[in-house]
């Protein structure tokens, strides 16, 4: 770029709502990796456990999950085993919930460092986006490991041939949750009131998702709300790719494509109306 | 434009004042719905001028109006101007921090902007983890600092904590690992604000040199904000004054450094009878005018190469008397640094008046506090109206009045740290040779 002696710029008050910037992101694509580097070096720094420590969350979830849901309130997992059920749902909503929340928050998480040097503001979200990917991986070996021990058990389930989505599913979980956290990130610069909502409602949400519970024992009239939640039908094709059970169907699969494209594109429009001046309001 | 690097076309830029909650949703709602219909913005009307200090009906305020320059490939332009003349919110929107609220700007070259140094450095990282991650916010490739990482180590001085979390730094030594950094940018556009003011001399030193080398050897276009006149003065050939967000004028350094000092000032230098506070008064002595005057008429602003001459107009109002009109000169602090009086041994000129009884009338004295005499600094002064040389029953008006004497860079060609002391003459020097 340095020796390009006529790269000519413009700076003016407004740009096209469509104009992503691909182009001059590419170009910073070296900070995208040292951000998600310092994200993942960061987060363990100064810790004995280290990376374990993406491990130890979700076990204790999990723990909790088969006690309360599990043998207490005695709900089926559709006669998989309970950990298994249960670490599937978890791993999926983690990711799509951490990605959400996280690039809901961007503008204000790192205002000081917007508020004085300018780079492609999409790189922030997206370094949240592979930060998480990361994350998502290291626990999808604790699942794999876990799949492992109870295949050698003699446990009940199977790998289908769903699993070639899988790549499909995590692209789908990953834009949802930066579209809609991108929606929210821009609704939340001058006016705070919705990341209240956030702190809150994303961990009910998940309760319209098939976390704690299969889709098969959902009935009557809260069917439709689950339904309705485009992470049900992520979280059903990933337990039937794993684990050879959950209730799977096409038509599901494009209303959420079709959802997460439609969200992503708000997101991006409205991303790209704040971005230029947040600012002055953040 | 093949030699200008950035041009400017009407640049305004409003801010809302004021906190934003419930109440000013109603504003926005009230903007939205003007834009649906196409009308203009009730909220932004272009004309108020930014005066901080008056209240006005509208909580929009233009921190920048109109501004338009061009500005050469090569040059150093130093923008000078008082807090809050705009200066910042220039640079950050030449910066694309934020961006204009109208107007256009065009330039060729990548820009790199330095608006505070060390951003983006997490505590947690090392030092040679931040030097990658810092130079790749402000736009560096991975390979260029690959390329430049042992001379951005070098400069910084600090090698041995290299690879220490920089929490653990002292802080002159994390600022200077954040400049080295910054300073080994390679871009045709460098903007730079006030990030010199940190650090110990000796690497403000350093800094500058760096800096000079950028706009003077290599040739690259530099935007540099600072208050420090030594430092804009050495390494600027272009100024940029700017006052209440708008341009009042562009041109050669010297004479912008010159024109601000003289003329930007709030305070005119002047103060008639009713502003005079008196702590004492003598019925028969009346002070009708107090005032400062340099160059360019009265101001409270005067350049180190300037004569202050001081003017005390006074009244001698029931019955005539003889009249020793004194002052002291006062550092910012209240120490008296020296006191004067109209008295003939005392007096570098000659007095006419010197000893005699004045009739009942107004009279003007002036005082000269001559050039290359004060430091750069802040003074004030005490006036005093005394009936005799035994200084009592006096028209006392303590701190009547404050000004400051500035840097112009005439001192400025060898030196360009603080420079410490009241006063700053000129002294004879001279070597002899003795074996």
């Amino acid at each position: 770029m340095a020796n390009e002696p006529n790269n000519l710029w413009v700076i003016e008050p407004t740009s096209s709502l469509f104009d992503l910037k691909i182009k001059e992101s590419i170009d910073y694509r070296d900070l995208l990796w040292l951000l998600v580097r310092r994200d993942f070096v960061s987060f363990y720094k100064q810790t004995i456990l280290g990376p374990v420590w993406f491990f130890i969350q979700p076990i204790f979830t999990v723990f909790i999950y088969v006690v309360i849901f599990g043998s207490v309130a005695g709900i089926s997992t559709d006669g998989l085993p309970k950990p298994l059920f249960y670490l599937a749902g978890v791993i999926t909503w983690n990711y799509f919930s951490d990605c959400l929340v996280k690039t809901s928050s961007v503008f204000r998480d790192n205002s000081t460092i917007f508020g004085k040097v300018y780079f492609p503001r999409l790189i922030m979200p997206l370094s949240i986006i592979f930060s998480n990917l990361i994350r998502f991986a290291v626990q999808l070996l604790l699942f794999l490991v876990l799949m492992g021990y109870y295949f050698i058990k003699g446990d009940q389930f199977h790998v289908t041939s769903y699993l070639l989505l899988f790549p499909f599913l995590i692209v789908l979980m990953a834009l949802l949750g930066l579209g809609l956290g991108m929606i929210i990130s821009a609704l939340t610069t001058k006016y705070r009131d919705l990341a209240f909502l956030v702190t809150f409602g994303v961990p009910l949400l998940m309760y319209t998702t098939t976390v704690v519970f299969p889709f098969s024992s959902v009935g009557g009239k809260y069917k439709l709300l689950v339904e309705l939640n485009p992470m049900t039908t992520i979280i059903e094709h990933f337990r039937y790719a794993f684990l050879g059970n959950g209730s799977i169907s096409w038509g599901a699969l494009a209303y959420t494509t079709l959802i997460t494209i439609f969200t992503l594109l708000i997101g991006v429009v409205v991303f790209n109306k704040v971005e230029k001046d947040f600012v002055d309001t953040v | 434009m093949s030699d200008i690097a950035i041009k400017a076309e009407n640049i305004s830029k409003a801010y809302q004042l004021g906190e934003f909650s419930t109440g000013t949703l109603s504003h926005d709602l009230e903007r939205v719905w003007a834009k649906i219909r196409g009308k203009e913005d009730p909220f932004l009307k272009i004309g108020e001028t930014n005066d901080r200090t008056k209240k006005s009906e509208s909580n929009i305020v233009w921190s920048l109006k109109d501004i338009n320059f061009e500005i050469k490939q090569g040059d150093a332009v130093g923008i000078i101007g008082r807090n809050g003349a705009g200066k910042s919110t220039l640079l950050k929107i030449l910066s694309k921090v934020t961006s204009p609220t109208t107007g256009r700007l065009t330039g060729r070259g990548r820009i790199a902007s330095l608006l505070e140094v060390g951003t983006g450095f997490h505590p947690e990282l090392t030092g040679r983890e931040n030097i990658y991650l810092n130079g790749a916010i402000l736009g560096m490739r991975k390979a260029e600092i690959k390329r430049q990482f042992d001379q951005i180590v070098d400069f910084s001085g600090v090698e041995r904590y290299i690879d220490t979390p920089v929490k653990r730094y002292s802080s002159g030594m994390y600022v200077r690992l954040a400049f080295a950094v910054a300073a080994h940018l390679e871009s045709e556009i460098l903007i730079v604000d006030e990030v010199l003011a940190v650090g110990d001399a000796e690497f403000q030193k350093k800094c500058l040199g760096k800096m000079g080398e950028v706009s003077k050897g290599e040739g690259r276009t530099v935007l540099f904000v600072s208050h420090n006149m030594a430092a804009i003065s050495t390494l600027c050939n272009e100024g940029l004054l700017m006052k209440n967000g708008e341009v009042v004028d562009y041109g050669k350094c010297e004479f912008i450094i010159d024109k601000y000092i003289s003329t930007d000032t709030s305070n005119v230098g002047l103060l008639l009878e009713n502003d005079i506070k008196l702590s004492r008064s003598n019925d028969n002595l009346r002070f009708k005018k107090i005032a400062l005057i340099g160059k360019n008429g009265p101001s409270t602003s005067f350049g180190i190469n300037e004569d202050i001459v001081l003017e005390l107009e006074y009244a001698v109002v029931n019955y005539a008397t003889m009249v020793v009109p004194t002052i002291h000169l006062l550092n910012k602090y209240g120490d008296c640094l020296l006191a004067s009086f109209n008295a003939d041994s005392a007096n570098l000129g000659k007095d006419v008046f010197f000893g005699l009884r004045q009739d009942v009338g107004t009279y003007v004295v002036s005082c000269i506090i001559p050039r290359f005499f004060l430091n750069d600094a802040q003074f004030s002064i005490n006036a005093f109206l005394s009936p005799d040389i035994s200084f009592t029953n006096m028209t006392e008006a303590r701190e009547v009045i404050g000004f400051e004497v500035n840097e112009t860079g005439e001192m400025r060609k060898e030196y360009n740290n603080t420079w410490i002391g009241q006063v700053r003459p000129r002294l004879a020097w001279e070597t002899k040779k003795l074996s």
